[in-house]
């Protein structure tokens, strides 16, 4: 247990880091781009944000195969918490996406392809999350989450494929430009790196909390 | 554990536990039952009789445990296990829009039974039930329900029969001719277990009997060994709470 | 085969209690026609726009329609606890699956067969050979899943809420590519482009068809 402290707080510092440097280059060092202006700094998180929401679904994906396989509960409160850390980032990642569109755009959403998709990933992650106080008991709760977490992982893609085809059929004015330049490629990079620790982090944090919660609960139950 | 046991139990479970999340439902039971056995569990609501008879029937899973039935392995042979047993609960099974008949066809196709129009009359004949037969289940009373469910349970010829609480809803003169038949039709004996609370009828019914409370067998006994008060004594003090 | 005949026997069952009640397809048919009549008061207009919304409209009303039938799957199951009774049957959880999926394919055929035509009697539209095989692939799609999520909500509680909430986010991709294509087919579109979507709908069919397959097992154990 010793170790394991050890390991939280270097990470815990280290993310702390990385995140701090993240946001001095994506608010001070980056340079402001020419078309869209200041907002277009949003970028920087924007796109982390939805590799962590994807990245967190697949961890709910793996928890809940091997938690079906294995009946272990540690697979179970992988996923659980997986899940709850990234609906957090899918909903940051659609407010982020609409900050973004309306001074830029005009409109407060836009039906693309990334944010579509996210936006049927988030419903995904809430059917997850939501069917477990509706089962019987909570080993049903969890199995039936599971499935759902299953279910859901390997239909994203046909979701991205049908929306991208869908997209093409009727493309909308509004289209991000490729084209980084280094500076941007960086700081891109580096925001990455540092989101994907802070998932980690939180991840960490929340299955702690999950299993303290799990043994308040046994020794409750054992005194009464 | 496997191959110094005969091959003469029925049932036999070891240290069976089931856990729902916090609550201990079976806190490890422990039970052997031999061929042509009656067995009567008693037990007030909440004490596991549902929880157990459920495992048995393969239905649920234990949390931790063995369970042989019929020398079968309950995780390995669940399929082969379910061929050989019948299950009857106070819920009849039956679809309540199809006429009894179909409803016994459609069973007999389950369980893959041979000749199924004859049998279908055999089982039929020994409830009691044959001039209702192409009635919609939905139209009989409980008590003709039940028993049509007591045929459906009967018709692969099982030789262990599970049964969780049947009575309710049955005709209480009937009932003792019903078990009977239960146990005797076909050929040999089958080999009963059932979950009641109605202790004058266990008595009645079974050649042993066991207390459940709390998720544990706080009583063991043969049938013979009491009388109804005595037994009542008994249970009453064995399942304080 | 062994197998099969379980699967047919449970589908035959389905289809018997169907026959009886007529639940599933009057009432699922009355509201196709009810959502008909209010389509076409919601959107007004004339034959164009029309044109333009039918495909929309022809897959909303199937998709309702769909969680409509798909609810009442195993809420038969339900009464008389009629699905422990399967359970303590020496059935694979597979035949169950396939049993209960051809049944629910077919009774949302049966909804289809009567709807389509009627959509093109009061809408003025054509339907082609393309329009039916998407709407039938699609139908195959909707079921896969339907069923497998039907027989989890239907051990919880709140049922005829939780199964759209899970069975309509996961179908997606199935009405995109459906609204779409039908769109192409509507207005005489041959193959060509109708392809890519229809390998999508099959894509999705055989996906989900096996991983339903799969899967089903851990919802409906107890």
């Amino acid at each position: 247990m010793k170790e394991n402290h050890t390991f939280k707080m270097v990470l815990l510092g280290t993310t702390t880091i990385a995140m701090v440097v993240t946001m001095y280059l994506i608010f001070i060092w980056v340079p402001t781009e020419e078309e869209m202006g200041v907002v277009q700094r949003i970028f920087y998180l924007h796109v982390p944000l939805a590799w962590l929401a994807f990245l967190a679904f697949f961890v709910v994906f793996i928890g809940s195969i091997m938690y079906l396989w294995k009946r272990q509960e540690k697979w179970d409160v992988l996923a659980h918490s997986s899940a709850e850390v990234g609906v957090t980032f899918t909903t940051l990642f659609l407010i982020t996406g609409i900050i973004w569109a309306k001074p830029v755009w005009g409109v407060w959403w836009t039906w693309d392809a990334r944010l579509t998709a996210a936006l049927v990933l988030w419903l995904m992650y809430l059917a997850y999350l939501i069917i477990r106080p509706y089962a019987a008991d909570v080993q049903r709760g969890a199995r039936f989450a599971a499935v759902i977490g299953i279910v859901g992982f390997i239909d994203v893609p046909i979701v991205a494929l049908a929306i991208s085809l869908w997209r093409t059929q009727h493309p909308s004015a509004v289209i991000f430009e490729g084209g980084l330049a280094s500076t941007m490629l960086a700081t891109l990079l580096v925001s990455l790196f540092a989101f994907t620790l802070l998932y980690w982090l939180l991840l960490m944090l929340r299955i702690a909390i999950r299993k303290d919660e799990t043994e308040l609960k046994r020794l409750k139950e054992q005194r009464d | 554990m496997n191959e110094s046991i005969p091959l003469s139990s029925a049932l036999e479970v070891w240290e069976l536990t089931k856990t729902f999340g916090n609550n201990r439902a079976l806190r490890g039971i422990n039970l052997q039952v031999a061929y042509g056995d009656f067995l009567i569990i008693f037990g007030p609501n909440g004490a596991g009789k549902t929880t157990l008879l459920k495992i048995l029937a393969t239905i649920m899973k234990p949390s931790s445990g063995e369970v042989r039935i019929g020398g079968l392995d309950l995780k390995k042979d669940t399929e082969e296990i379910r061929q050989r047993i019948g299950v009857v609960s106070h819920q009849t099974f039956l679809y309540n829009n199809l006429t009894a008949r179909e409803n016994l066809e459609f069973y007999s196709r389950m369980y893959d039974v041979a000749e199924a129009g004859q049998r279908i009359h055999e089982v039929v004949n020994t409830v009691g039930m044959a001039t209702r037969l192409n009635d919609r289940v939905g139209t009989l009373s409980r008590g003709m329900q039940q028993r049509f469910s007591i045929a459906r349970a009967l018709l692969h010829n099982p030789d262990i029969m599970f049964l969780d609480e049947p009575e309710t809803g049955l005709d209480q003169e009937a009932l003792p001719m019903l078990w009977q038949s239960l146990q005797n039709e076909g050929q040999g004996k089958r080999t009963i277990v059932m979950a009641t609370h109605n202790l004058e009828r266990g008595l009645e019914l079974g050649n042993r009997l066991v207390i459940l409370s709390g998720g544990k067998i706080v009583h063991e006994q043969t049938g013979a060994d009491s009388d109804l008060s005595t037994l009542r004594k008994v249970y009453e003090e064995t399942t304080k709470q | 085969m062994r197998f099969w005949r379980k699967v047919l026997a449970i589908t035959w069952k389905d289809v018997l209690s169907e026959f009886r009640t007529r639940e599933i397809i009057f009432s699922v048919l009355v509201f196709t026609l009810l959502v008909i009549v209010i389509f076409n008061f919601a959107f007004g207009g004339g034959q164009d726009t029309i044109q333009m919304v039918a495909p929309g409209m022809l897959w909303i009303t199937f998709t309702f329609a769909g969680v409509l039938s798909l609810n009442r799957s195993f809420i038969i199951e339900k009464e008389e606890g009629c699905l422990e009774g399967l359970l303590v049957c020496p059935v694979s959880r597979e035949i169950i699956y396939l049993g209960k999926m051809l049944a629910s394919l077919l009774f949302m055929l049966s909804v289809e067969v009567v709807a389509l035509p009627i959509f093109a009697i009061l809408f003025n539209l054509d339907i082609s050979f393309q329009l039916v095989v998407i709407t039938l692939l699609t139908t195959v799609g909707f079921v896969t899943v339907g069923v497998l999520f039907s027989a989890l909500a239907v051990n919880t509680r709140a049922r005829e809420m939780v199964l759209p909430l899970l069975f309509l986010p996961i179908v997606v991709p199935l009405i995109i590519a459906a609204v779409e294509s039908s769109g192409l087919a509507l207005s005489g579109e041959s193959w060509g482009e109708i392809a890519s979507w229809l390998q999508i709908i099959g894509a999705f069919d055989v996906i989900f068809l096996v991983v339903s397959f799969w899967v089903f097992n851990y919802t409906i154990e107890e």
